[in-house]
């Protein structure tokens, strides 16, 4: 589904430009040093488009980046320490080669798992900070994604300090069942201890924010930002069309539809966010309870 | 008890006369009293919810509505809630808290609505306040599956003290069709993906998600809804004088505790 949903939004983006362009000759140049725009199909050396944040400097779509560099352009300089970076899924419902094909993943990515939580400073206030990564099973949300976020609102909530999360995902991870379900309602569950302690709690929706994860910590912050452009919703874009039979307007589910529907609070551009949270966290009293 | 697969089950809790909600409520319930709208945009007919007696004491009914027909299917939206349909829900919840009666959801769904509407009033944050709501309500919440339970949209009103299922009840992350669409890209596989999602109440059990289990009749509920709904009403009777006992932090705290260690996960 995910994939599919995937390519769909490519290709969304791609239709806009006429059929001809599919026919222009094909220069070959090699992949890692070029970007090719999934939205306005500009390319670019990689090196101008990592300098421009990985946005694209003529549509301004916010491509994925990873979890350590989303890290590296929102917290100071060496003041992160991360929370539980051993942990990794078992097999609850013994899914076919579930195991092999994590394996592989945590060799291709370098990650554990969709998910990295940690403390840190953002102009030097301190906080709790978790990224979610989209290279590892499309960020989707099992035991150890339900886990470290788990333990990061709780230690927020302990330590009284602010929390923010950086949210991407396909949705619960399927090959762990109902058991992937239930994070939805543990994660939801401190979340809300966190809430009800006065603390804030700042959601930052990162492309895309789906399913499962969109309808549980997600939607759940005091204040919810988002990237421009992104894809967030709760059903895939396939999934509803199929339903209505007919094709959906291209900014359905995009975050500016989101902000026209009143569930978003702000849409914010990647060089201006770390200032955003800064002020924000500041004006809740540093986040911590006076 | 029988032993039936979880696919055997599925063609049960798909019989045309498997029993519904609006079938149990009559059997299981001395009064009860609808109450519509969510207060903020609409009522949804996928889910029900009221006041009632249950053996004398006062609770409140959460329901999603299967249809008997077509007519009736029409009418709830084949049981698929819209955000107002969740939003009824956490009204009604938030009612029982005040009052202090227990609350009791009956899930029965394939998953919330996947449209344009339900995207645009905010599908996901409906299910999201729920889980988060639910949570920290300060009164019981025992929740009972009755045929389906599909994803988000099931738990969205399956955040409890304790869950049951019936006996042939199934509770899944996604249905079993599209589980084998997405992962193997071929919806027929409905049967295989049945096998090894581990949906059945049994497996529940297993994996720590449901507390009891239902005994349905011989074949089915269909069989014998009146046995049935004595069933689940012996059942309701007993856990809710038993939590009500509890007091309600200590309540809360084993609600959190249940989701809480809930992952299979080393380090």
């Amino acid at each position: 589904m995910l994939e599919d949903l995937f390519s769909v939004v490519k290709k969304r983006f791609n239709d806009d430009e006429p059929r001809e362009a599919n026919s222009v000759k094909k220069v070959t140049v090699p992949e890692e040093l070029m970007f090719k725009c999934p939205r306005c199909r500009t390319v670019y050396f990689m090196e101008e488009f990592e300098k421009s944040g990985k946005v694209c400097p003529n549509c301004n779509y916010h491509s994925r980046i990873s979890a350590s560099e989303r890290i590296a352009i929102t917290v100071d300089k060496n003041s992160f320490k991360e929370f539980d970076g051993e942990m990794i899924s078992k097999n609850p419902i013994n899914f076919p080669s579930y195991e092999e094909k994590q394996e592989e993943l945590r060799e291709k990515t370098g990650l554990r798992d969709a998910i990295i939580t940690g403390e840190a400073t953002i102009r030097g206030i301190p906080c709790i900070i978790a990224v979610m990564d989209t290279r590892y099973m499309m960020a989707s949300m099992g035991s150890v994604v339900g886990e470290k976020l788990t333990r990061a609102f709780e230690t927020a909530t302990e330590r009284k300090l602010p929390i923010i999360v950086f949210t991407a995902s396909g949705g619960a991870r399927m090959q762990e069942g109902a058991v992937s379900l239930m994070q939805m309602a543990k994660t939801s569950g401190a979340v809300a201890r966190h809430s009800d302690a006065g603390l804030l709690y700042i959601t930052v929706m990162t492309d895309p924010t789906t399913g499962g994860v969109t309808a549980s910590f997600a939607s759940l912050g005091d204040i919810i930002i988002a990237e421009p452009k992104v894809l967030v919703g709760f059903a895939g874009r396939r999934v509803i069309e199929g339903t209505i039979k007919q094709r959906l307007p291209d900014d359905f589910q995009s975050a500016e539809f989101l902000l026209q529907h009143g569930f978003v609070d702000m849409i914010v551009e990647r060089p201006r966010l770390r200032r955003t949270l800064a002020h924000l966290i500041k004006l809740h009293g540093g986040g911590a309870v006076k | 008890m029988s032993n039936l697969t979880a696919w055997e089950k599925l063609n049960i809790i798909r019989h045309k006369n498997r029993p519904t909600v609006r079938d149990y409520i009559p059997m299981i319930f001395d009064e009860f009293f609808e109450c519509h709208g969510d207060r903020l945009y609409a009522d949804d007919r996928a889910i029900i919810g009221g006041v009632a007696s249950l053996g004398g004491t006062p609770v409140t009914v959460i329901a999603q509505v299967k249809g008997r027909n077509l007519d009736e299917n029409k009418e709830s939206n084949f049981a698929m809630p819209h955000p107002e349909g969740y939003r009824k829900a956490l009204r009604l919840a938030k009612q029982a808290e005040k009052f202090h009666r227990p609350v009791i959801c009956f899930i029965d769904t394939p998953g919330a609505f996947c449209g344009i509407e339900a995207e645009e009033r905010g599908q996901g944050e409906a299910i999201a306040r729920n889980l988060m709501e639910f949570m920290t309500l300060r009164t019981p919440i025992i929740s009972v599956v009755l045929g389906e339970a599909g994803s988000g949209g099931a738990l969205a009103i399956g955040v409890c003290d304790e869950l049951a299922m019936l006996e042939n009840a199934l509770y899944s992350v996604i249905s079993p069709r599209g589980f084998a669409s997405i992962l193997w890209k071929d919806a027929t596989k409905e049967k295989e993906a049945c096998e090894i999602m581990k949906i059945t109440a049994e497996d529940l059990m297993e994996l720590g998600i449901c507390e009891h289990i239902i005994e349905e009749p011989l074949g089915g509920a269909h069989g014998d809804a009146g046995q049935t709904a004595e069933n689940i009403e012996e059942y309701l009777v007993k856990v809710i004088e038993e939590k009500s006992k509890l007091d309600i932090d200590e309540l809360l705290n084993q609600r959190y505790t249940k989701f809480r260690k809930i992952g299979e996960f080393e380090e």
